[in-house]
């Protein structure tokens, strides 16, 4: 396919991104890059300082909302693309409110418990959708240790063991590495397998 | 009872015909807070731990959610 063919075909496709940190920044930069049609992200947080080890954000931009200011990013990269930014804190009524005509979603927060809540609402509330969520991606190093599964809807990117935490923490080369693996599983979910 | 567990075969010692989910994470002591669970490819809510059944010869993923992104 010629990327004029793959960018008439992405031109009409929504992707929602939950989250705008290390996965969704990146991730959304990847999918702004080739050309969707329009994207969803929400996020309720400010950018810090330690954000800027792996998150698609500048110097400058510290100490403002995430989710404007990656729409602000993703338009100086791409100004076709559509981003809808909403500064929230998702709860299941929202992702319900936010992401029904998406045809994909894009896990990407950073907390399990909100991984776990977002899976669970999107398998149950839209059964016909598919979900690429990012799971274990701390530390360096490793690179043939991450992974794509399917299981039907959901598909799972990560090493799916590395958790992060003060001394294991999420490092800009591994989260380039997931996020931009889960933007290839959504191109292969809306153009078809290539490979 | 044989099962497909995370994609391994894995044989779990029991006289019961069925298991739960409830059941089988206290077998396999998986301690994890933050699940997503699927049988035969079926997503099964947190709510239906305790009742939803499966038994040998089927697929269950136990799919651990844990943090950083």
């Amino acid at each position: 396919m010629k990327f004029t063919e793959i960018k008439s075909a992405l031109i009409s496709k929504t992707v929602g991104i939950a989250g705008c940190g290390g996965l969704g920044s990146n991730c959304a930069v990847a999918l702004a890059r080739v050309g969707i049609g329009k994207l969803i992200i929400a996020d309720f947080d400010v950018i810090e300082e330690s954000n800027l080890n792996r998150q698609y954000f500048f110097f400058d931009q510290i100490g403002k909302y995430k989710a404007p200011t990656l729409k602000e990013n993703l338009l100086r990269i791409n100004p076709s693309v559509i981003v809808e930014d909403h500064v929230v804190k998702l709860q299941p009524k929202d992702i319900v409110s936010l992401y029904s005509d998406c045809d994909v979603v894009v896990e990407a927060f950073d907390k399990a418990e909100m991984k776990e809540m977002i899976v669970e609402t999107v398998l149950s509330e839209f059964p016909q959708k598919q979900v690429v969520c990012g799971v274990g991606l701390a530390g360096w190093g490793g690179n043939n240790l991450i992974k794509t599964e399917q299981c039907r809807k959901l598909y799972i990117v990560g090493d799916r063991s590395s958790e992060t935490s003060e001394v294991d923490p999420p490092l800009a080369p591994r989260v380039g590495i997931v996020s931009n693996m889960m933007a290839n599983v959504v191109l292969e979910i809306l153009l078809g397998k290539d490979k | 009872m044989k099962i497909t567990l995370n994609n391994n075969i894995e044989v779990i010692q029991t006289v019961e015909d069925s298991l739960t989910i409830n059941q089988l994470l206290q077998i396999k002591k998986y301690s994890f807070k933050n699940l997503v669970v699927k049988i035969n490819e079926e997503f099964v809510k947190r709510d239906s731990y305790d009742n939803a059944k499966f038994k040998d010869g089927d697929k269950v993923d136990v799919i651990h959610m844990i943090s950083g992104g």
